[in-house]
């Protein structure tokens, strides 16, 4: 039996069909080791080589990598809620409903979102600990911890404007507390330093603009989710991928450096 | 105590013990890592400088990590609702209203400070701040591995931001505030009566300054008072440049970069400055002008 299994198996190997997809036998060598990184476009972010300290859980936390995970995560649920979700006042909160009730695995994918979104806010947190104290943002990484801290500020904003979307009491008042600060703002708010000054009124300051009204009402709601689910999507997307390509360009994950005399 | 326990069950409170714990955790870890690297002398990274294969060494801890992330999202999925509250009501406000909980510092500290510092400034400073951490340490010494003997003073002031100001006061805004941000032990029952009666002065009140005169119109010998008070808390930073300037540190700094680093600290060592006079002596301002309060 398991004779015909071999055989089956060598026979497929053979078919132009299996070589189009698999460039290499998956023998334990180095080459194929190196191919199945190399090969691979999803694998191929990583080097093929890299120091050993850099495996070490202990070192390193993993604590980007989750994050990204949470990320990947956050998106396939996201995109699934999508489905269910009308960002409407009249229809937001019924559609929440109607999600938690009705829908087969609705409150699941719910759940995973909202608690992949708080996760990932505190791994981002750790993540950024975790590379303080290795020093790790020093020469030549200075500007990918700049990037680093973007990212951290689009993690907190794409939280902050999915709170809004369940469009119920908890999500209404968090969100006006969170954005009467922007009233505040010298020089742009209307109870800013210097705002009233510069002609800054309720119906034209930065917080007007933040919640397309004076108050967080139906325009916020398709404000917030435009920004949740496309543009600050977009924008870390683009700069999560800055940063990966600049960890490999500035030769890994940072370590000791090996020509250091060691005293 | 069952108030303490409905408050930590509180789904939405959930990653905030999470947060703690792993907060608590991963300090520990890396001051225990940078202490034995620095009995060591030589890092321990160093030792696991050679080389190895990614697939299967790292691409092995990857799967297994994405699986544990998973295994636990998905258990804290199934076991947990999201919540989802009474319909919006913009004329209902619950007491307290709080923002979600990585804001939460924040919010606590609107207590101390106006919007306009608290809301705005503040937050703007922490994210120039930590743009800024890369060009203003000098010291190229600690890269790439655990120590604290070789950066006290970088780890000291992160670990403050961080562990102090940062997570500190979410746990304080989340756990020990009550209706009206009244102060409430946790495990103290909430009370939507309880009016506390603060009698707040400014700062120039203090020395018997009041900060109004009698026809309502500032009094410049309180704004005065205030303006004198914060140039000397930032020329402190003067003082420590003429007083060190022959140091190691300050020459390779040199002026700009020195400014950048006095003035970030000065501002950050000004919060808890003013949180405690608050507290201690009921100071409400520092400085009040027409434009705005400090």
């Amino acid at each position: 039996m398991l004779g015909i299994l071999d055989t089956l198996r060598e026979k497929m190997q053979k078919t132009e069909v299996y070589k189009s997809v698999f460039r290499h036998n998956y023998q334990d060598t180095q080459r194929n080791r190196a191919l199945q990184i190399v090969d691979n476009v999803f694998l191929h972010l990583h080097p093929v080589r890299i120091t050993r300290h850099a495996t070490n859980i202990g070192f390193t936390w993993g604590m980007g990598g989750i994050t990204f995970l949470l990320f990947i995560v956050l998106t396939v649920t996201g995109v699934i809620l999508m489905f269910y979700y009308r960002p409407a006042a009249e229809y937001a909160y019924d559609d929440m409903k109607y999600l938690m009730n009705d829908v087969a695995f609705g409150p699941l994918m719910r759940n995973m979102h909202r608690w992949a979104a708080h996760a990932m806010v505190i791994t981002v947190m750790l993540h950024m600990f975790r590379v303080f104290l290795t020093g790790s943002y020093k020469a030549p990484r200075q500007f990918n911890w700049v990037v680093g801290v973007i990212l951290l500020t689009l993690t907190l904003f794409l939280s902050f404007t999915g709170y809004l979307l369940p469009w119920d009491q908890l999500a209404i008042w968090a969100v006006t507390v969170g954005t009467n600060m922007a009233r505040a703002t010298p020089l742009l708010g209307s109870e800013g330093p210097f705002g009233p000054e510069l002609g800054m009124k309720i119906n034209n300051d930065v917080r007007f603009v933040l919640l397309g009204g004076t108050q967080v009402g139906p325009p916020t709601l398709l404000r917030f989710y435009v920004l949740h689910c496309i543009f600050l999507p977009l924008v870390g997307s683009t700069l999560m991928i800055v940063h990966f390509w600049r960890i490999r360009k500035d030769g890994g994950i940072s370590g000791p450096d090996p020509d250091a005399k060691k005293n | 105590m069952h108030h303490l326990i409905s408050i930590l069950s509180k789904p939405d409170n959930v990653p905030i013990v999470l947060m703690l714990v792993l907060t608590i955790f991963y300090t520990w870890h890396s001051m225990s890592k940078a202490s034995k690297n620095d009995r060591q002398g030589s890092p321990e990274e160093a030792m696991l400088s050679d080389k190895v294969q990614v697939w299967p060494y790292l691409v092995k801890v990857e799967f297994l990590a994405a699986l544990l992330v998973m295994a636990i999202l998905t258990v804290w999925s199934i076991t947990l609702n999201a919540p989802l509250e009474a319909p919006a009501n913009p004329s209902l406000t619950p007491n307290p209203s709080k923002a979600p909980w990585y804001f939460l510092g924040l919010q606590e500290i609107l207590v101390y400070f106006d919007p306009w510092i608290a809301g705005v400034t503040i937050p703007t400073l922490i994210i120039v701040g930590l743009c800024a951490i890369p060009y203003i340490d000098i010291n190229q010494k600690g890269n790439g591995y655990y120590t604290f003997r070789e950066r006290r003073f970088a780890i000291l002031t992160f670990c403050f931001g961080f562990l102090v100001l940062w997570v500190s006061l979410i746990v304080l805004g989340t756990f020990f505030r009550g209706p009206g941000w009244n102060l409430f032990m946790p495990w103290e029952e909430w009370d939507t009566h309880r009016v506390v009666s603060l009698t707040n002065v400014d700062w120039s009140e203090l020395f018997g300054v009041p900060t109004r005169r009698v026809d309502d119109s500032l009094n410049p010998a309180a704004m005065a008072i205030g303006t004198v008070t914060i140039l000397a808390w930032f020329s402190l930073g003067f003082i420590f440049y003429f007083w060190k300037k022959k140091s190691d540190v300050i020459r390779k700094l040199g002026p700009l970069r020195y400014s950048i680093v006095a003035g970030l600290f000065l501002i950050m060592t000004a919060l808890p400055v003013k949180i405690i006079l608050r507290l201690t002596l009921n100071i409400k301002y520092i400085l009040v002008t027409p434009w705005f309060n400090i």
